[in-house]
């Protein structure tokens, strides 16, 4: 199924549009905001915030999945470059009405980890959010900055929830905030290998 | 639009929710309920990997004389499966309503563990005012 990316942004803004469900992006910023404060006071190690977000992301994302499969009706991808269009266009556009900008390494022969597959070009993509809903009014004091605090590490989670639950194994890591001082946003996807349970062969 | 029943049977083959929209149909008893749906499962998995021109979904729709199943495989591995009558053309767009319904009701209920049975009010409610209430 290849869909060329130009529809996927079509997919994305439709959704956006026809989703009735909204709810307010200060609010929504603010209480992201609270519940990182509430983490870093319950924690008090910013090593575990980030691994506390990330698995909130998780158990989200294997849910989350469902209302963006039922809704957007998007079927299997072909490859995981097709992943990551489909991640950034459709996937953070409908839910968070931002489309992350996704960059494709030159296919390179990755050294280990994805043996199985037999092969596996573009078996990363990085994501650059030129916008971050989550980050909105938010300024990271020194001390967070210094613990190495990952302010919106929950995205990391999310998706490799929802990617696990479609056969997917993700690694998903930020490379660099705004937050702290970087000039963009990136996150980077990582393939490590396609789960093999059942895999419900592509409809259609 | 007549529906007879709906299953929905979990990536496992466990039959996670059941009920039926129509007075005076033939009841089984749960427990050959949970069998037939795990027997509906391996057979999906059979169908697919009969297919003689490379891979395939599995059964889409199982007609018998009087009734037939439609079965929609989500890309995760759950199975919605509807028993209308025949003559029913809309089942398809049913099925993907319920996974819309599930989707809202079931998966974004912090207090559903995914895979075990669906005891959810909500998503009763939404199901009955899609399908209509029957009995049960």
């Amino acid at each position: 199924m290849a869909t060329p990316s130009k529809q996927y942004k079509a997919i994305g803004e439709d959704l956006w549009k026809s989703r009735t469900e909204k709810v307010n992006a200060e609010l929504f910023a603010l209480t992201y905001g609270a519940l990182v404060v509430q983490l870093i006071q319950d924690y008090e190690d910013y090593g575990e915030v980030n691994k506390q977000l990330e698995k909130m992301g998780y158990n989200i994302g294997t849910r989350l999945i469902e209302d963006f499969l039922a809704r957007s009706s998007v079927g299997r991808c072909s490859d995981f470059r097709e992943v990551g269009e489909v991640v950034a266009k459709v996937g953070f556009k409908s839910f968070l009405n931002i489309t992350p900008t996704v960059t494709h390494p030159p296919p390179t022969s990755r050294p280990t980890s994805v043996q199985r597959q037999t092969s596996v070009p573009n078996s990363s993509f990085t994501l650059t959010l030129d916008e971050n809903p989550l980050a909105e009014f938010v300024e990271l004091p020194e001390e967070a900055l210094e613990g190495g605090l990952w302010f919106s590490n929950v995205l990391c989670g999310v998706l490799r929830g929802a990617l696990e639950m479609v056969q997917m194994q993700v690694q998903v890591e930020f490379l660099s905030d705004v937050l702290r001082g970087d000039e963009t946003t990136e996150l980077r996807v990582t393939l490590l290998k396609y789960l093999e349970e059942e895999v419900p062969m592509g409809d259609e | 639009m007549v529906v007879f029943g709906l299953w929905v049977i979990n990536k496992a083959g466990g039959l996670v929710y059941q009920r039926n929209f129509t007075d005076g149909l033939a009841q089984l008893t749960s427990n050959e309920y949970l069998v037939l749906a795990g027997t509906l499962h391996g057979i999906h998995a059979i169908t697919s990997r009969l297919s003689p021109t490379g891979p395939s979904s599995g059964a889409q729709v199982i007609e018998g004389e009087t009734f037939k199943l439609t079965i929609l495989l989500t890309v995760t591995g759950t199975k919605f499966v509807l028993s209308t009558p025949l003559a029913e053309t809309a089942a398809e767009s049913i099925l993907q309503r319920v996974y819309e319904i599930y989707s809202d009701t079931v998966m974004k209920n912090p207090f559903h563990t995914p895979e075990m049975p669906i005891r959810s009010e909500g998503f009763d409610s939404r199901i009955v005012g899609l399908l209509g209430s029957g009995q049960s």
